[in-house]
Parts: structure tokens; C-alpha cells; sequence
């Protein structure tokens, strides 16, 4: 287990969330699941991060940036909660494609 | 006191103060007004007579010639090929002249008692200008001569105006004749307030040492005459007359203002004393001498009613009669005359040849008028002209003392014919000579008087009119034989015919208004002797008349002629003609008198001479004196009615052409503006709108993909960005080849 | 007191107070209006003041320390960071650092007796403003905006913060014209006319004249201050005066072009021929008190141009256009005094009577003879000073009296006036003796402009001096025949309107003076009395600086030929 884990490796599981997360985006109608698609395709993004920081200099500028993807997205989930919650009082369902008040 | 001249400072101050009060006192004084303002002027009479007293005493005024020989000096300096031939004749003839020639001052033309003081009242870099009083004979003898005939008008007036305290007025002179009397406020202070103020111009005037200040005051005592003209100002025929006035000599004072400008550019100075010093320096000489001369004189020429510009004088007669004994007949016309006697140093030999030329045409045309006017004031007025026209021939022919000796006396006799005059009026009614008539019965004293006065007028001997006028005459004829040519004699044919003249139309006005039977009954009923406040004047003023040309004992030579030629202001400009010219002047003139009198008593006198027929005979003669020469006409048509055609062309030059111009602009702005929001609309808009209209069309065909659906637009994500990465993968590859 | 302070105080406390009166309900028209009063008499306490500091400001000798030397003083002591003297009435401190803005305010005889006679005139136009019903705080607001404009215009020795007030000016006139002057848009001879017509004039006019300036003020700044030196980058007049006056930065040329666009600037304020006619329509427009300030200010501010800016900074432009302006002075006199003998609109006439006077300033300054004696222009150029102080006074006295009579019969018609004499003897009396003040009657202030201006110019030309001394005969007809149209004679019957004035108690609807209405003519009267017997009241203050100005630019000019 000392051996390092190799790159391929981490960008193979980062991609498989990736296209998890965007499929999952893709299909879900309820805005739940389509947020945690979201989640998914960050925390893959993040995933990517971290692997790469071993290139920089200090070795720390992915992990900040990954900490970053962490805590946005956490504001960004509340704020999208509160969105479907509001959403979901109006039209008693989380259903997206029934969002369609500004559309032409 | 130290220094009497202050006293003369405040005799000065008096009416002004008296005027102050009476404007702030306003209306709400009454009869107090004329107390107020009568103290003011007899206060100051008062000083003026201690001042003369005081400066007879100390500056051995009333001296007799001690030694004949009297001596032109200063004035041979100056050239002119004439007058130094004159000049030169008359220094050797003086010196030789008989008994009858007192000599300059003992104090001489540089020395002289003289009261005065001056302040430093601005100054412009190193130019300092001052101003200040100086006293000196002629300021002695003027002063006491306004002081006395403005009191004696003023109590005058207290009579004469005293319909005014009445409230309303119903004023039948306020209107055009025909028309109902108008009713008006009475305006008895505002009477005796512009008196007031004249009283402080006018002896501001006489009292001021410098020319600067003399035109300051000599512009004030202009606004009293408007104002006084003016007095009864409802009147058109009033209010138009203080117009012409005031404009008329606005024209004088016009050159008067250019003479200040050389004056001052050349000399840098404007008082009397340093001009003096700076002409006799030779700073200032030739042309430019002859013109400041000719400038200053246009002042006076305005002021004392010369031809070209004695046509405001005559109209002048709307206003109060104590006004036309004041200020249009004894005093402020006489302020020209007075002018030209102070500055007469600054006039070359030209200058003062035109000034006597200008003085004979003058009292020749005057008088020709007047022998046809009809209102009794028109008359004296245009007699009025004629004298002051005799003052400046005097002035301008070398008899310096002669011109200003006529001033004194004409300021007696006249005023004394024109409150006489008003006394009439007052008691008839009317101005009009042809209504009157056999007042002699109604009203003695005014009657005899006015006879005073025409006898002191027309030159009678005894009577102080003469020796002034004679020795006018003398001057004249004196100059006339010194001088060779046609001039001298024309001046002089001109004096004596201007004396017969005077004597016909003055005894003409006398006999008319006195005389005979009355030819209006209304008017001979309402007639009535004036109250005492106003014939005791009248008889004052016909003692003056009488003894003005007295000397102070007898044989001695007249009071004020040895006033005016022992003292500084003379300035060595004194010299005598020689006895037999005096004689010889003296008998013409008083063959003119007699001719001129004859006359008018076989004309109105005992109407042996019908004077319609005479009138009848010469119609366009008649015509012409009746339209006083058209001067009235030229100038209107020369320069009234010229002046307000190119106002009018100014006021179209602005309204067509400059606001043409920038309304034409601001027009062509304008068009300009709508072509440019056209352009802007049709091609600029248009451009955009054809740019927004294509992207519209764009828009309709390409927001059939917009579904609204996320997931869909995540499939196109993620379809879009594997497509993007595929092809960049593609393109990489083809590069790394 | 401290000079920045004051200074400071009297250019800022009006507009202060506009702000002030944000704050104050708009319905409490009698506060408000009292409020700005209290404005202006405290703007010219302070005034007063300052003349007693300027006058303390002497040299133990009785000169006064030149306001360059003053001036040069305060830039020393704030380049070393000194505190600057709280006595020489000069303010400087750095506005705009990058451009060398500064805020730089001083006082001279030049600019002294504008200012007292800027905040005289706008205590009087205030209270003057009384009857003004119509949005009263805007339009108090205004008035103060423009009094600082006017006062700041006159203090500011930047050119470049002169330029901001010249127009901090601009806009409140043209409001006031606009908004409270004659509502309507007429038609006069197929033309239009009328309120809004007059103040797009005005600012039309005006404005092109400040871009002129504005063109001038960059010119000079980035003009080399030596010849092939490094532009001057300097808005301090002081500076420019003395690069001006060195005779070698500006060619003859760049001086003229510059003289030029200043000229036209300061000839429209005026104003001079042919750039005059906004003013007759602004006049007539505008509301009483705005006609006074207008007349008796706003005008003095082209003179003031010319004596502050052009003159000392182009002084070889102003001796070789000399003809040209003296010649423009004459045609104003002239053409001024015909064209006001014309009119029938009485306030038009006194407009027209405006642009003559103000020719006699033009004239005073222009008469600058090089051969001739330095005195004598020294005469013209303070007489030409003082008739802008003199018409200061009188000619928004003038529009007062006019202004009275259009409260009482609303109109301006001179044939339809006369006879107000017998019906209103006060106001008759006071108006005469402001109407001789314009005429220029000795003892009173308008003769004392015209004849010294008349006098200083016989040198440099005589036929000059003939013709603007024929200007008083002009003068003397219209102002006479205007007083007897109005006052003379018997009352038109159409006075009160057309047909409406037979068979009224014409006393009662044309009372005589009301206690504001004497307050407001009194001092203008006392004022116009007093300078005309004491002119040295002005001159003693005026005359030194104004001396030094006149042989510094004669020295210059004479340096250079």
C-alpha cells in the first residue's frame, strides 16, 4: 500500500463520476437528483485537483482550490435548496420540466 | 476768522442744507417751505456782504484810479495778426487816454487778495485733481449780486406762488387752451426746494476754482432749469420746453466736455489759477489753444443762449415766472458770460473774435424777433438773448470789464422787468400782450417799476443800463477803429442797431401792457395790484436798477466797474478806449435809444402808426421774425427728426440684420437638427434596426432548441463538450503530425 | 478672521445656504425667502469686512502690496509647507494636484469693489425678489447658486477654477430667465419670442462665448512658459500674467489669436457690439431682480475679463487691436444710445441704455496709447472701472423703477404710460434721480465713469473723444424723453390696459412706493449720490492696482518694441 496510487487511475474514477454526475444530470427530472448530479461532477472536478497538486511547486494550490470546490458548491447546494424548496411550495413538485413560468 | 473764504464755503452750503430739508420735509410743510428757504438765501446774502465789505476793505476794491495809464498785459503775448496789432494799439492809446481810464490793481494780475482752498479729491497715477474755492473780486461781486437778486425772488416768490399751497389746484395754464382747467396737487415746497438747490448750484458755481467743478455745478444749475421749466410739467408746451432745454445744452456741454479733455491732456490741470500759470508758460498754444477756447466757449454759448443754440431760452418762459427772473434771465444764463469773463485768458484772439461774432449776431437776431412777439415773457426773453448777446460781444472785443459790469446790471433790470411781468401776469391772467392794455390804473407800482426797468434796459443815462451798455458800445467802436476791414464796424453797426432795437421793442412791451385802452374787459376786471410781498422786491430791484452804474460819490466812475478791475480776476485784461471813442459811441448809441423810442411811442405810444400795417406791408418779413428765424424748423429738420430716423434705423439694424442673423441661425440650426434626425432615423436607425431585425429573425429560428428542459441542455453539454474536445483532439493530432 | 475663512465664506456661504434650504418644506415661502435674505446681508457683511481687511492690508507708505507679490508670497509658503499669511487675502491650496488646479482665491482693488457691489446688488435683488410666488425655494436656491458664481468669479485667481464659476453661473440664470421670467412664447413681426426664447438665447450666447474661453485657457496651459521650454502647465493667473507680460513666451501672433478668443468670451457678457443682442431679450424676460442682477453684475463680469485676463496676458494683443476696441467702444455708445431712443418697450430701453453705458468701459480700457502719458490711460482705464461700479449701481436702480411700474399696470408700453408723476410723486422723484444717475449728471455716479473715461481718451485719439463725448447729448435725449413719457403730461387714458384707464381713481390702483420698495431704492439712490460727489471711495481702492496694472503693461509692451 505504500506505492502510489498512479494517476490514471484517479482521473479513471474522476471520469467515471464526471459522466455519472452528467448522466445523472441529464435524466433526472427531480431537481434533487439533478443537484446531486451537480455534486458529482464537482467533487470529480475536485477529485482531478488534488491529483494533479503533486505538479505545483508547493504542492498545495489543488488542495486549496479542491477545499474551495468543498465549500462552494455546500453554499451552492443551500442556496438551489432553497430555490426547490420554494419551488416545490408553489407548484407542490420538484419536477423541472414543469418550470417552464419563463418560457415563452 | 482766519479765513473768510470758508464763510463764503458755507454761504454755499446754506441752500444746500435748506434744500435737504425740504426734500425730506416734503409736502407736509406748506408756507414753512418758503421760510426755510428764504432764511437759507438771506443767510447767505448776509455772508456774501460781510464778504464784500471784508473784501472791499482788505482788498481796496472800490479804489479810484490812483494814476492813468491803464495797460493790456498778457493778452499782447498771444498771436493774431488782428489783435496784436490791436492789442499793441491799444496799450500806446491807453497810455495816452484821457482822465477816464483806471488803471489794473495795485496788487497787479499776479498778486491780488485771494481767499482759497482746495482739497485733493482723487487722483489717477501722478494726475491729482483737486478741488476747491476761490475767492476773488469777480467771485466777491458775483456772489453778492446772486445772493441779492435770488432773496429778493425768493420772497418774491412767496407771493407769486402762492396759489400752489392750495390743494388740489386748478391750474388753467396746466392744459392746452380751450380745455377745461385741469386739477392738480399743489407743489408749493417743491418750488422752493429746486430754488433751493439752484441757489447752492449757482453759487457753487461762482465760488469754484477750477473748471472740473464749474462744469459739475454748471450741469446742476442745468437740472434746476429742467426741473423748474418743467414746473408745471402737465403742460406739454412745459415739459417739451425742458427737453429742448436740458438737450440743448447737453449740446454746449458736449464741447465743453472736449474742452475739459484738452485742458486737462495738455495741462494736467483744471484749475482757473494753474492754467493761468501753465498758458502764460506757453504750454498750450495755437490751434489747439483757439479750439479748447472755442470748446469751453460752446458751454457758455449753451448756457447763456447764443446764437447757434439760444432756441431753448425763449421756451424756457413755461415755467414760474420768479424762475424766469432767477435762473433764465439774472443768473444762470449768465453763467456762460461768467465763464468766458473767468477763463478769459484761455481764449486766443481768434476764439474771442468769434466770441464777439457770435455775440453781435446774437443780440441783432434776439432782438429782431422780439419786436413781434405777443407774450410778454417771449419778449424778455428774447431780450434776455440780445443783452447776453451784448455781454459777449463786450467780452469778445476786449471789454472785459464792460461785458461783466452789463452781467451785474442786466441782472438787475431784468430780473426786475420779469418779476414785473409776473406781477402782471399774476394780475391778469394772461400772458398775452394784446389782451392787456391801461393797466397802468390797475396796478402803479408795477407799472412805474417796469418802467424802471425798460428805462435801465434801453440804455437811458442815469439809469445803470447805460453805462454799462455804453461802454459796450465803446469797446465795440474801439475795436472797430483799431481793427481795419468790414468786421469791426459790422459789429459795431449790429450793437447800435441792437440798441435802437431794444429800446422799441422794450418800450412797445411797455406801452402795450400799461397803456391805452384795455382791449380784454375780463381781463382788466380780474386785474389787481400784487400784495406787498411782491412789489417791495420790485421796488428794491428798481432802486438797483437805477443806481447800478453809480459810482460812489460823485464823478467818481461806476462801483462795480472799479469792483470787477481792481482784483486779481481781471488779470491785466483791463484796458479803456479812449475818451472820444467813448464819447462817440455814446452819442450813436443814444440816437439809437432816442430813434427806437420814438418809434415805439408812434406806434403804441399814441398810435400814430398802425404796427398792422407795417406787418401787413412786409408779410414774409414778418413771417420770418414771427417764426424766430425757423431755427426751430432747421434744427428739426437738420438734426431732430435725423437723429430719431437712424434710432429707428438702429433699432431695425439689431431687430433685422444681428437678430436676423442669430435667429436665421438658430433657423438653419434647426434644419440642420431635422435633416440630421432624418439621416439619424432612416439610415443610422435604420442600419441597426435592419442589424436588430436580422438577429430577431435569427432568434425565432433558433429558439426552437430552447426547450426550457435542463436536462436537455445537459445533454448538449455534455454532447458540445465531448464534440469540443474530440475536435481539438482531432486538430492537436493533425498539428503533432 | 482668517482670509481662507472669509474668503471662503463669501464665495460658499450662498450656495451653503441652497443647500440649507432643501431641507425647509417648500410651502414656507416667507422663511425661505427670509433665509436667503439673511444669506445676502450676511455675504455682504462680510464684504464689508473685507474691505476693512484689505484696507488694513497696507503698507505703513499707504501702498498696497501687489496682489502678484501676494501671491507669489502664498505659493512660497506652500511649496515649504509654511502656514500661508492669514492677512494677505490670498488663498491657495493644490485642488487637482495632477493638473496644477488649485484652489486659489485673492482679492484686489481690481476685484474689490465687485465684490461689495456683487453682494450689494444681490441683498437688494433679493429682497427685491419678495413678490415672487411662483416655486419659491427653487428659485431661492438658484439665486444662491448664482450669487456664488458671481462672487466666485470675481475672487478666483485660477483660471481654471474662474472658468468653473463663470459657468457655475451659466445655469441658474438661465432657469431663472426661463422659469420665472415671462411665461409665454409670443410672436413679435412673425418671430418667435418670449420667455424660454430669451434664456436659450442667453445661454446660447453665453455658452459659446465660455467655450471661447475655454479654448484660450488650454492654449495658454500648454503654451512653453519660455520660448522652446516645456509647456507652462499653469492655470495661476499671477503666472500667466507674468509670462504674459515677459514679451518673449507668446509671439505677436498667438497673442492676438488668444486676445481674440478672449475678446469675443468676454465682449458677449458685456456686451458689445455686434454680440449684443441676447441682452435686450434677456432684460425684458427676466424678472425684476434677475434684470437687476443681470444688469448691475453679469455685465461687469465681461469687464472684469478683459481688465483680469486679457489685458494682463496678452497686453501686446490689446495695444495692437487698440483701434479695433476703441473703436467697438464708440459704436456701443453710440449705436446703444440711438437704438435705446427707439424702443417703446421701457424695459427694453434701459437694456439698450446698458449697452451704451457699458461701451464707455470698453472704451477706457482701450484707449492705450504707447507714445502717450501713462496717466492719462490710467484715467480712462479707472474711469472705465468705475462706470462698471456706477452702472452697477444705477442700472439696477434703472430696472427697479421700471420693474415698479410693471407690478402696478403689466406692461412695459411707453405711450401708454405718462403723468405718474402727480399719481406717485415718490417714485416719480426717486426714478429721476436714478434715470440722471444714468445720464451721467454731475454729483451723481454715472458722470464720473464717463467723463474720466472721455478725458483719458483725448490723448490717444481725439476724434475718439469728440465722438464719446457727443454720446451725452444722445444720452441726455432719450433718458429726458424717456422720464417725460412715463411721468410728464397727463396719464395715458390706455395705462391701466387698453381703454381701462378713463374714469378710475387712477390712485388706487397705482399706489405709490410700499415700504420694501423704498427699502430696496433708498440705498441704490444714497449709493449712486455718494460715489458721484466721492469717487474716491472706490478709487482709493481701485486706483493703486489699477495703476500698477497700467505700467506693468506698459513696461512690457515698451520692453518688447
Amino acid at each position: 500500500m505504500t506505492e502510489a496510487i498512479p494517476l490514471q487511475a484517479v482521473l479513471i474514477v474522476s471520469a467515471a463520476m464526471f459522466v455519472c454526475g452528467a448522466l445523472c444530470m441529464a435524466t433526472k427530472r427531480n431537481a434533487v437528483g439533478i443537484l446531486m448530479g451537480v455534486e458529482l461532477v464537482l467533487n470529480a472536478s475536485n477529485l482531478n485537483f488534488v491529483a494533479f497538486a503533486q505538479y505545483t511547486p508547493f504542492g498545495l494550490d489543488g488542495q486549496m482550490f479542491a477545499l474551495f470546490g468543498i465549500v462552494m458548491p455546500a453554499a451552492e447546494a443551500a442556496i438551489a435548496l432553497a430555490i426547490i424548496l420554494n419551488f416545490y411550495n408553489n407548484h407542490l413538485t420538484v419536477d423541472v420540466d414543469r418550470a417552464n413560468e419563463l418560457k415563452l | 476768522m482766519q479765513d473768510p473764504g470758508i464763510l463764503y464755503v458755507i454761504a454755499v452750503a446754506i441752500p444746500l442744507a435748506s434744500f435737504l430739508i425740504l426734500l425730506i420735509g416734503g409736502k407736509r410743510l406748506g408756507i414753512v417751505a418758503a421760510y426755510i428757504a428764504c432764511a437759507a438765501i438771506l443767510t447767505s446774502f448776509a455772508i456774501s456782504t460781510y464778504g464784500l465789505v471784508r473784501y472791499a476793505r482788505e482788498g481796496n476794491l472800490f479804489a479810484a484810479p490812483a494814476h492813468h495809464g491803464g495797460e493790456a498785459h498778457g493778452q499782447s503775448t498771444k498771436p493774431s495778426a488782428t489783435f496784436v496789432a490791436f492789442r499793441a494799439d491799444a496799450d500806446h492809446q491807453a497810455g495816452e487816454s484821457a482822465e477816464h481810464s483806471p488803471h489794473d490793481s495795485e496788487q497787479g494780475h499776479d498778486g491780488g487778495l485771494v481767499w482759497s482752498g482746495q482739497i485733493r479729491w482723487t487722483a489717477f497715477g501722478e494726475d491729482e485733481i483737486r478741488l476747491g474755492y476761490h475767492v476773488d473780486n469777480l467771485t466777491v461781486v458775483m456772489f453778492f449780486m446772486v445772493t441779492l437778486v435770488a432773496s429778493l425772488i425768493h420772497i418774491y416768490s412767496i407771493g407769486y406762488m402762492h396759489e400752489e399751497l392750495h390743494d388740489p389746484v386748478h391750474d388753467p395754464l396746466a392744459v392746452e387752451r380751450g380745455q377745461p382747467p385741469l386739477e392738480r396737487p399743489g407743489r408749493f415746497p417743491r418750488f422752493f426746494t429746486y430754488l433751493s438747490l439752484f441757489c447752492f448750484s449757482m453759487l457753487g458755481l461762482v465760488l469754484s476754482d477750477n473748471i472740473f467743478l464749474v462744469f459739475v455745478f454748471w450741469e446742476l444749475v442745468g437740472v434746476c432749469s429742467y426741473l423748474l421749466i418743467g414746473f408745471y410739467y402737465e403742460r406739454r408746451s412745459a415739459y417739451r420746453a425742458a427737453i429742448k432745454a436740458f438737450v440743448t445744452n447737453r449740446v454746449g456741454d458736449f464741447g465743453m466736455i472736449v474742452g475739459l479733455a484738452i485742458i486737462w491732456t495738455t495741462l494736467g490741470t483744471f484749475t482757473f489759477e494753474e492754467t493761468r500759470v501753465a498758458l502764460a508758460e506757453g504750454k498750450l498754444s495755437g490751434v489747439l489753444l483757439t479750439v479748447a477756447g472755442l470748446c469751453i466757449f460752446a458751454g457758455c454759448v449753451g448756457k447763456s443762449a447764443q446764437f447757434p443754440l439760444h432756441v431753448w431760452l425763449p421756451d424756457a418762459m413755461e415755467g414760474p415766472t420768479p424762475v424766469s427772473a432767477l435762473i433764465h434771465a439774472a443768473t444762470m444764463v449768465a453763467a456762460g458770460v461768467y465763464l468766458v469773463g473767468r477763463f478769459y485768458f484761455l481764449f486766443s484772439p481768434e476764439a474771442l473774435l468769434i466770441i464777439a461774432i457770435v455775440g453781435g449776431i446774437t443780440l441783432f437776431m434776439a432782438g429782431t424777433i422780439a419786436i413781434v412777439q405777443t407774450d410778454i415773457k417771449r419778449v424778455l426773453a428774447y431780450s434776455t438773448i440780445s443783452q447776453l448777446g451784448y455781454m459777449m460781444l463786450g467780452l469778445g472785443v476786449g471789454g472785459w470789464v464792460a461785458g461783466l459790469f452789463h452781467l451785474i446790471t442786466h441782472a438787475f433790470f431784468k430780473a426786475l422787468l420779469f418779476l414785473c411781468s409776473g406781477s402782471v401776469i399774476h394780475a391778469a391772467g394772461t400772458q398775452e400782450m394784446p389782451e392787456m392794455g391801461g393797466l397802468l390804473r390797475k396796478m402803479p407800482i408795477t407799472a412805474i417799476t417796469m418802467l424802471v426797468g425798460t428805462l435801465a434796459i434801453a440804455g437811458i443815462p442815469l439809469f445803470s443800463g447805460y453805462y454799462s451798455k455804453d461802454a459796450i458800445l465803446a469797446y465795440t467802436l474801439y475795436f472797430a477803429q483799431q481793427n481795419g476791414g468790414l468786421l469791426g464796424p459790422a459789429l459795431f453797426l449790429l450793437a447800435i442797431g441792437g440798441a435802437a432795437i431794444t429800446s422799441f421793442y422794450m418800450f412797445r412791451l411797455w406801452f402795450m401792457t400799461f397803456t391805452g385802452e384795455p382791449r380784454d374787459h375780463h381781463v382788466y376786471e380780474h386785474a389787481h395790484e400784487s400784495p406787498p410781498v411782491m412789489t417791495i422786491p420790485l421796488i428794491v430791484l428798481a432802486v438797483l436798477s437805477l443806481i447800478g452804474g453809480y459810482g460812489l460819490g460823485i464823478g467818481q466812475p461806476p462801483a462795480i466797474e472799479l469792483a470787477l478791475q481792481n482784483g486779481p480776476a481781471a488779470h491785466g485784461a483791463v484796458f479803456h478806449p479812449p475818451h472820444d471813442v467813448h464819447t462817440l459811441a455814446g452819442t450813436f448809441a443814444f440816437g439809437a435809444v432816442v430813434l427806437g423810442i420814438g418809434l415805439a411811442v408812434l406806434f403804441y405810444g399814441i398810435q400814430l402808426l398802425s404796427p398792422d400795417d407795417v406787418a401787413a406791408q412786409f408779410p414774409r418779413l414778418y413771417q420770418f421774425l414771427w417764426n424766430k428765424w425757423y431755427f426751430d424748423e432747421l434744427y428739426a429738420f437738420l438734426f431732430v427728426r435725423p437723429v430719431l430716423r437712424i434710432s429707428q434705423w438702429a433699432r431695425s439694424f439689431d431687430w433685422n440684420i444681428i437678430d436676423g442673423i442669430v435667429d436665421g441661425t438658430a433657423a438653419w440650426t434647426v434644419r440642420l437638427a431635422t435633416m440630421d434626425g432624418r439621416f439619424d432615423f432612416f439610415i443610422i436607425d435604420g442600419i441597426v434596426n435592419i442589424l436588430g431585425e436580422v438577429t430577431y429573425w435569427f432568434g425565432e429560428r433558433v429558439r426552437r432548441i430552447q426547450t426550457g428542459l435542463i436536462r436537455q441542455y445537459i445533454v448538449f453539454l455534455v454532447v458540445g463538450t465531448v464534440a469540443a474536445l474530440a475536435l481539438l483532439f482531432y486538430v492537436t493530432s493533425l498539428f503533432a503530425r | 478672521m482668517n482670509d481662507t475663512l472669509l474668503l471662503s465664506l463669501i464665495a460658499f456661504l450662498p450656495v451653503g445656504v441652497a443647500v440649507l434650504l432643501s431641507v425647509v418644506p417648500g410651502s414656507k415661502r416667507e422663511l425661505i425667502k427670509t433665509i436667503s435674505f439673511a444669506a445676502t446681508v450676511v455675504v455682504f457683511v462680510l464684504t464689508l469686512f473685507l474691505v476693512k481687511m484689505y484696507f488694513d492690508l497696507r503698507n505703513p507708505d499707504g501702498s498696497w502690496p501687489t496682489l502678484a507679490e501676494r501671491a507669489a508670497a502664498a505659493k512660497q509658503a506652500l511649496r515649504s509647507g509654511r502656514p500661508a499669511d492669514p492677512k494677505d487675502l490670498v488663498v491657495r491650496y493644490p485642488w487637482i494636484r495632477p493638473f496644477e488646479v488649485e484652489y486659489y482665491l485673492g482679492v484686489d482693488g481690481i476685484s474689490l469693489p465687485l465684490i461689495v457691489l456683487t453682494s450689494f446688488i444681490s441683498m437688494l435683488a433679493m429682497l427685491a425678489s419678495w413678490n415672487i410666488d411662483k416655486y419659491v425655494r427653487g428659485y431661492c436656491m438658484l439665486f444662491l447658486l448664482l450669487e456664488t458664481g458671481m462672487l466666485g468669479t470675481f475672487l478666483a485667481l485660477d483660471f481654471f477654477l474662474f472658468y468653473v464659476f463663470w459657468e457655475l453661473m451659466l445655469l441658474p440664470m438661465y432657469f431663472l430667465i426661463g422659469v420665472w421670467g415671462a411665461p409665454s412664447r409670443v410672436e413679435v413681426d412673425g418671430r418667435v419670442r418670449g420667455g424660454p426664447y430669451a434664456a436659450i438665447k442667453f445661454f446660447i450666447y453665453t455658452l459659446v462665448g465660455s467655450v471661447l474661453i475655454l479654448i484660450a485657457l488650454l492654449a495658454f496651459y500648454f503654451h512653453p512658459a519660455e520660448p522652446g521650454g516645456n509647456p507652462a502647465y499653469t492655470f495661476d493667473l499671477m503666472r500667466l500674467h507674468e509670462i504674459g507680460q515677459s514679451g518673449t513666451a507668446y509671439s505677436l501672433t498667438f497673442q492676438i489669436v488668444m486676445f481674440l478668443l478672449l475678446y469675443v468670451g468676454f465682449a458677449i457678457k458685456v456686451p458689445l457690439f455686434p454680440f449684443h443682442t441676447w441682452l435686450p431679450d434677456a432684460h425684458v424676460e427676466a424678472p425684476t431682480p434677475i434684470s437687476m442682477i443681470l444688469a448691475g453684475i453679469l455685465l461687469k463680469m465681461g469687464g472684469y475679463g478683459f481688465a483680469r485676463i486679457a489685458y494682463p496676458i496678452c497686453p501686446e494683443a490689446a495695444q495692437y487691436l487698440a483701434w479695433f476696441l476703441v473703436a467697438i467702444g464708440v459704436i456701443n455708445i453710440l449705436y446703444g444710445a440711438l437704438a435705446a431712443m427707439a424702443q417703446t418697450d421701457f424695459k427694453k430701453l434701459v437694456a439698450y441704455s446698458s449697452i451704451s453705458h457699458m461701451g464707455y468701459v470698453m472704451l477706457g480700457f482701450a484707449v492705450w496709447s504707447l507714445a502717450g502719458d501713462p496717466n492719462k490711460w490710467s484715467m480712462a482705464f479707472n474711469g472705465a472701472m468705475f462706470q462698471m461700479i456706477a452702472h452697477g449701481i444705477s442700472s439696477p436702480a434703472m430696472f427697479f423703477a421700471v420693474g415698479v411700474i410693471y407690478d402696478r399696470v403689466h406692461h412695459r408700453d411707453l405711450n401708454r404710460m405718462g403723468g405718474l408723476a402727480n399719481i406717485m410723486p415718490f417714485y416719480a422723484g426717486l426714478s429721476t434721480i436714478i434715470f440722471f444717475a444714468g445720464m451721467g449728471l454731475p454729483g451723481l455716479c454715472g458722470f464720473i465713469g464717463e467723463v474720466f473715461t472721455v478725458l483719458g481718451s483725448w490723448q490717444f485719439s481725439r476724434t475718439v473723444a469728440v465722438l464719446a463725448a457727443s454720446g451725452v447729448i444722445l444720452t441726455a435725449g432719450y433718458i429726458l424723453w424717456t422720464l417725460q413719457r412715463v411721468f410728464l403730461g397727463t396719464p395715458s387714458p390706455n395705462i391701466l390696459g387698453e381703454g381701462h384707464g378713463e374714469g378710475h381713481d387712477l390712485k388706487r390702483f397705482l399706489p405709490d412706493l410700499s415700504i420694501r420698495e423704498w427699502v430696496i431704492a433708498v440705498p441704490m439712490v444714497v449709493m449712486a449720490v455718494v460715489l458721484g460727489v466721492y469717487p474716491d471711495l472706490v478709487f482709493r481702492f481701485m486706483e493703486p492696482s489699477v495703476t500698477d496694472l497700467i505700467l506693468d503693461l506698459t513696461k512690457a509692451v515698451a520692453g518688447v518694441r
